[in-house]
């Protein structure tokens, strides 16, 4: 059975007029996990069971007349660091190996509850910490569009399933440009929710002031479409918003015509790869056909968001992670006393990222230099929220490249995590300021490599944000594009 | 010659909140369960979870900070504590740091010459407290256990910390501090402040510093004192020791120093080097905690009366004397019995019977005011018979008895056993009559003049009436039917 290019819209309907059975596309879904997984490495766990479980539900209600949930019968893969009920979530570390979390994350429960069905566990970097997928513990992920080059990270896995026509839906999580980045160079669409939109109960923290869950799907109206059933206030989650969720799917229509568009002129600077830029260029073009205008605007304290990011993240995940301590759960290292079984399930659990990051954040809070690295990264980042307010006054939405290049190869950045973390320089102020953040399909580089366009709004705009990339992708074929797999 | 020195204590108290539930997710904080039965994902920090603030926590801490005359931070927020041991299963704890719920209070202490003094109170702050470790193998300690045991049912019940000034001079103050805070706690229902299960404990800080000097001296830190007594006992040893260390010429080290409670001595645990980096930062789980005036008044209006209010309400309101007034307010169920029972009748009485009957008999078995067999109304009924001379006051004790031994109300006693007053003239009256015909010769007497008899004839009548007889009907009739 050919689905792969289904829409989660159309498999939903579908399934809601008796012509596919759910079962049935379940079942097609893990023949072609079986087929391209071994090649492309996206999941950590398939799971057989559950999913085929879930499909007989939907056709069973189906059969009975009863309601089909919003996304009855669409298969959807979930990065490895949202917890699963009795089934295994590793954070793609060592430390987490086969240990299966008691409890749903919250998101799990509204995908239980709207019909989904969960294939599986995607790759990711180890702890969400990584731009390649290559810090997971356990294998890297293949880019579906040239197995050569990286996914991009960290929720590489879920943004491969959904390029790879696995599954039309996926979810990630963004804390500093996590789904919009391998979004971008995966040539899927990636939207990271404003910070408290979507509950983060469930989603093995890395950096809590800046996680935040969100979806991948080739087009704006499916990611809409998952965006209103994940999204809302959650009693468990003192973070979660109390902001009525509109049906973003109904609110697509607007189009781009009388759209004032931010241009930040320090996105436009160096290090912007050509074509990446050239194809800004393009899309800016087709903005403006629609109707869309563009104005320069300024985020003075751009040059500033990296080192505040990576003191403020660091300083949080050093805390978020001392939590794996081989006592309660996950890998024990062998030790006399106690102090050395910390030592040992720490050295031995973590990988080198996980343990740069933790180091850094550590140092960050310590006394002493907790003043002059952390409090001064908290101002810092204070002053980025206010530039995006002030340039927000100024436009609707902000247009950004998302990635300053298109996806580099294996092992070309590894030895150099300054570069690295460069890769995500045009999405962590996004995270910083709390805002919502969109990427998608931009074009294609010469060697085939998709790129990604970043569209910022304001708090809550997710609607906004929507609308235009629905408007954009209505102009443009990007989207409709699949690799040869 | 010796420099006399002073001594110079504050006092931090941990007190755990009387919450039905934890601080951060709805698991019971009853004491006493089967270990790990009272956990779920949320509070045995499972990667994933998230906190949650039980409203009834806040409330319970802006009350102890009003009962304690504190300041109430308009912004307050919690912070993380991060530190890797068992005991804490995130390997933090949630507390608060720069920004407290309450600070600058007090609270007065009374000596026993009647001197008040004011020991300020520098913060109150709220936390979670930690799990309950036990180290299997010789001494107990981690460090020599072959294994080790954790419950974490305690982790994440609600504590309360209060800190106060190195105000305290004297380990009687300390002592005298710690029974003020109790009680204070106790009466606004803030904490059942239970020191056996844990429910309030205390650390010291203690320096000395050569009388007249306005300038602190190095402080120890002295923790494990698992009683009022052991901290006032504590702290007179530390002192001491401090003393006799500046004397010999030697110097006081800032470290932490436990209490050996069987040896009665101090030890040092850690230095000032060894003193953990808490690395404290905002919590970003929980978002900062606006207190609008009015979550501060609605909080004011359920604070009870506090002991000495009551005390001094006592005195006024029940004409009792200092001394009962403070018997009565020591606890507050003890205080809300006496209103209960002493409404309508005489309180002064209600007081004798609660004071010297009642608790002299619950203080034999062993059991507290709650528990006690004769119900406020019992005992109010029981007054109220005697007051209105249906009873007296001597076949009311063997009422109250069988009130103690049967939980029977007075009414149903008297009624069973047939122990009314008969105050009734008709009745009395034959009854006089009676005794006076059985006993020509003492009625001859008192005719004659010996009026000793009286009492004689009376105590007859009491006999023949099985201690029923209005005494003072009887006399005065006895007196109508002999005089002339």
């Amino acid at each position: 059975m050919e689905y792969s290019t289904l829409s989660a819209v159309d498999i939903r309907e579908r399934v809601v007029r008796g012509e596919l059975k759910a079962e049935d596309l379940c079942r097609a879904v893990l023949d072609r996990i079986r087929a391209l997984n071994p090649q492309l490495k996206i999941f950590l766990a398939v799971d057989e069971a559950g999913s085929l479980a879930a499909a007989r539900e939907v056709d069973r209600k189906r059969a009975a007349g009863e309601v089909l949930g919003p996304l009855a019968g669409v298969p959807i893969t979930l990065k490895d660091n949202l917890c699963t009920k009795n089934f295994s979530t590793t954070c793609a570390s060592k430390i987490l190996d086969g240990w299966k979390p008691p409890y749903n994350a919250t998101v799990v429960e509204r995908l239980k509850a709207a019909g989904a069905v969960l294939m599986g566990k995607a790759n990711m970097d180890e702890f969400a910490m990584g731009s390649s997928c290559e810090n997971s513990a356990f294998h890297p992920t293949f880019n579906p569009w040239n197995p050569a080059y990286v996914v991009g990270g960290s929720s590489g896995g879920s943004a491969a399933a959904v390029a790879a026509g696995i599954t039309p839906l996926a979810l990630g999580s963004d804390t500093g440009g996590s789904i919009r980045q391998p979004a971008a160079l995966c040539g899927v669409m990636g939207f990271k929710p404003t910070y408290g939109r979507v509950s983060r109960y469930g989603l093995m923290a890395f950096a809590s002031s800046l996680d935040q869950i969100g979806p991948f799907a080739y087009s704006a109206e499916d990611a809409a479409l998952l965006m209103s059933v994940i999204s809302g206030h959650d009693e468990r989650d003192s973070t979660s918003a109390e902001i009525d969720v509109p049906d973003y799917r109904a609110q697509l229509s607007g189009g781009l015509k009388g759209l004032k568009v931010g241009l930040p002129k320090e996105y436009y600077g160096e290090g912007l790869d050509p074509e990446v830029r050239a194809a800004l260029e393009t899309a800016k073009q087709v903005w403006r056909a629609a109707g869309a205008e563009f104005v320069e605007v300024s985020l003075p304290h751009t040059e500033y968001c990296l080192a505040a990011y990576y003191l403020v993240a660091t300083a949080e995940a050093s805390s978020n992670l001392a939590r794996y301590d081989g006592v309660q759960y996950g890998l024990r290292g062998e030790g006399g006393h106690l102090l050395a079984m910390y030592g040992a399930t720490r050295a031995q659990g973590f990988g080198p990222e996980v343990k740069r990051r933790i180091m850094l954040g550590t140092y960050a809070l310590s006394a002493g230099y907790y003043d002059a690295y952390y409090k001064k990264a908290l101002q810092v980042r204070t002053l980025i929220q206010r530039d995006f307010n002030a340039a927000l006054k100024q436009c609707d939405l902000i247009l950004t490249p998302t990635s300053p290049t298109p996806a580099f190869k294996l092992g070309e950045r590894m030895d150099d995590p300054l570069t690295m973390y460069l890769s995500d320089i045009y999405t962590i102020s996004v995270n910083l300021a709390g805002l919502p953040g969109l990427s998608v399909p931009c074009g294609f580089t010469s060697q085939g490599l998709p790129m990604g366009l970043q569209i910022i709004g304001p708090a809550f705009a997710e609607a906004k944000l929507l609308q235009a990339a629905h408007a954009y992708q209505a102009q443009t074929g990007w989207h409709k594009r699949r690799p040869v797999l | 010659m010796s420099i006399d020195y002073e001594i110079v204590v504050g006092l931090e108290v941990h007190v755990e909140l009387a919450t039905r539930s934890k601080i951060f997710c709805g698991c019971s904080t009853q004491f006493g369960a089967e270990p790990n039965t009272q956990v779920c994902p949320v509070c045995l920090g499972l990667p994933g979870t998230l906190p949650v603030l039980n409203r009834e926590v806040l409330n319970l801490a802006i009350r102890a900070a009003l009962a304690l005359n504190c300041e109430l931070a308009e912004h307050t927020k919690f912070d993380r504590k991060n530190y890797f041991y068992l005991d804490s299963p995130k390997a933090y704890q949630i507390s608060q740091f720069d920004m407290p719920l309450a600070k600058n209070g007090y609270l007065d202490i009374t000596s026993p010459n009647g001197a008040v003094r004011r020991i300020g109170i520098t913060r109150v702050h709220m936390e979670e407290d930690a799990g309950k470790l036990l180290h299997a193998g010789q001494g107990g300690q981690i460090g020599n256990a072959t294994s080790s045991l954790a419950d974490y049912n305690r982790t994440g019940v609600p504590l309360i910390e209060i800190v106060s000034e190195p105000d305290l001079r004297t380990p009687e103050e300390a002592y005298l501090y710690l029974t003020g805070l109790k009680e204070i706690l106790e009466f606004s229902k803030i904490s059942d402040c239970n020191m056996e299960e844990g429910s309030l404990r205390c650390d010291a800080n203690i320096s000395v510093r050569p009388l007249g000097q306005a300038a602190l001296g190095t402080k120890a830190e002295l923790k494990n004192m698992n009683s009022f007594k052991n901290v006032r006992a504590g702290v007179e040893y530390e002192a001491k020791r401090q003393i006799r260390l500046l004397n010999e010429g030697g110097r006081v080290v800032q470290e932490t120093r436990a209490w050996d409670a069987e040896k009665g001595v101090t030890r040092s645990m850690r230095s000032k080097e060894e003193a953990h980096d808490y690395r404290y930062f905002p919590e970003p789980d929980l978002p900062m905690i606006l207190l609008t005036a009015d979550m501060v008044e609605t909080v004011r209006e359920t604070l009870p009366e506090l002991p000495q209010a009551k005390r001094v309400r006592f005195q006024t309101q029940y004409g009792l004397n200092e001394y009962d007034a403070g018997v009565l307010t020591a606890t507050s169920e003890l205080a809300e019995y006496f209103e209960a029972a002493a409404m309508g009748t005489n309180p002064k009485a209600v007081c004798n019977w609660l004071t010297v009957e009642l608790l002299g008999r619950l203080n034999v078995e062993g059991k507290t005011i709650a528990e006690s067999p004769v119900k406020p109304g019992q005992l109010n009924a029981l007054v109220k018979l005697i007051e209105s001379g249906e009873l007296s006051g001597k076949l009311g004790k063997q009422v109250f008895a069988e009130m103690a031994e049967k939980g029977e109300a007075p009414q149903v006693v008297v009624k069973r056993l047939g122990l009314a007053q008969i105050s009734d003239v008709d009745s009395l009256k034959k009854i006089v009559m009676d005794v006076l015909a059985a006993n020509p010769g003492p009625v001859a007497e008192y005719r004659g003049g010996k009026a000793a008899t009286l009492g004689f004839l009376v105590g007859q009548i009491m006999k023949v009436s099985r201690g029923q007889a209005n005494p003072q009907k009887v006399n005065q009739l006895l007196r109508e039917e002999l005089e002339p």
